[in-house]
């Protein structure tokens, strides 16, 4: 009885032990882009707006390029800088593969952002950047179309009267013009960069 | 001599003398045996046991028909406000659009058959705007793999928790 007990005691700790080490948890790594992505892509829906440069902008321009389309306002104070921060980061780390990346801001803002006021927003992070505004009957065909939400709300920094609450995720278009990726807020640059040298290796 | 062997007997079996190995008493010690280890083994099996699942994926579908319903006035939430995810075991969101029409779902459009697959691998609450939530917004919070038998019976704990508070 007591040897029973003896090598219960023994086997029982080591077999508890063994099990979870066993079994303990193991991850794997993703496969293809890291960041969220549709299935079937569908296409890109188009636009024309006027451009930061001062020129029409179209989605079908950049047909032939992979695109960041962002949606946002020069006077946010958080979450479009740290975006737009992010993708400078982005931009820097392709190297010269960003020649084929063209990054779009489109204003959830029409009231104050002008295409002046964008253009020098936006050279602030990087000169590449285009922005996009237009009416806001306009800009809310565009917001419809790509599923983003805006709404305007009153700001608790009285200098700035009013915010936009509005959708954070930024959408990357591949080269044939398909929504293919879904990044979310804060996803980290080198997360980006990888998503971006894969849809740049795909034929345009 | 008989006083000594009296003593004799009591050091041989001094616990029938205590009366500590009668019946009722192993009786007693079974039964607090048994209730301990009911007690024990399920605390310990949820620390020790790894967390596993089926699929890596969180799956919502919205299912054909919902558009229709909605108009008809049917109230129907899909996707929770809250989302719990954990990083390289089930770590992906799944949004599935089976209606006939586009919908906003959680934070994209979805056009009818299509899905979107979002995985997380790091640590972090993610805020989406979300129109179909009173609160407009969408909350997924993404937690490391509890891999220690501490950590795996608090995340146990908690996910009970939240189980047993879903209106």
């Amino acid at each position: 009885m007591k040897k029973t007990l003896l090598v219960g005691a023994l086997v029982l700790p080591l077999a508890v032990v063994g099990t979870y080490f066993a079994l303990r948890g193991t991850t794997r790594a993703e496969q293809g882009l890291r960041c969220g992505t549709f299935e079937p892509p569908r296409e890109a829906p188009s636009f024309s707006l006027d451009g930061s440069d001062g020129k029409k902008l179209s989605s079908r321009d950049h047909l032939g390029k992979v695109v960041i389309l962002e949606f946002g306002f020069t006077f946010c104070q958080n979450v479009c800088p740290a975006t737009l921060a992010r993708l400078t980061e982005v931009h820097k780390k392709l190297g010269s593969a960003a020649r084929d990346v063209q990054l779009i801001f489109v204003t959830v803002d029409p009231g104050r952002d002008s295409p002046e006021r964008l253009r020098e927003h936006l050279a602030a992070f990087n000169p590449s950047f285009l922005g996009a505004t237009g009416t806001p009957d306009e800009l809310a065909v565009v917001r419809k179309a790509y599923g983003v939400v805006a709404k305007q709300v009153v700001s608790k920094n009285p200098a700035l009267g009013y915010e936009v609450d509005h959708s954070s995720s930024i959408y990357l278009i591949d080269r044939q013009g398909k929504i293919r990726g879904l990044v979310p807020f804060g996803t980290p640059a080198d997360d980006i960069v990888h998503d971006l040298e894969l849809l740049l290796k795909e034929p345009t | 001599m008989i006083a000594n062997a009296a003593d004799a007997l009591s050091d041989v079996h001094p616990r029938v003398e205590d009366g500590l190995a009668t019946p009722s008493r192993i009786r007693r010690h079974q039964r607090f045996g048994i209730v301990v280890g009911a007690i024990f083994t399920p605390i310990l099996f949820a620390a020790m046991w790894p967390v596993t699942f089926d699929s890596r994926e969180e799956l919502f579908e919205i299912p054909k028909g919902t558009w229709a319903r909605r108009m008809a006035g049917e109230k129907r939430e899909i996707l929770p406000s809250e989302i719990h995810l954990l990083v390289g075991v089930h770590n992906v969101l799944m949004l599935k659009n089976s209606d006939d029409v586009p919908q906003i779902f959680g934070p994209t459009l979805l056009m009818p058959g299509q899905s979107l697959r979002l995985p997380f691998t790091r640590p972090s609450e993610n805020y989406f705007a979300c129109t179909a939530h009173a609160s407009g917004q969408l909350v997924i919070v993404v937690e490391a793999a509890p891999t220690w038998p501490w950590s795996r019976l608090s995340w146990r704990v908690r996910r009970m928790l939240r189980w047993l508070s879903k209106p």
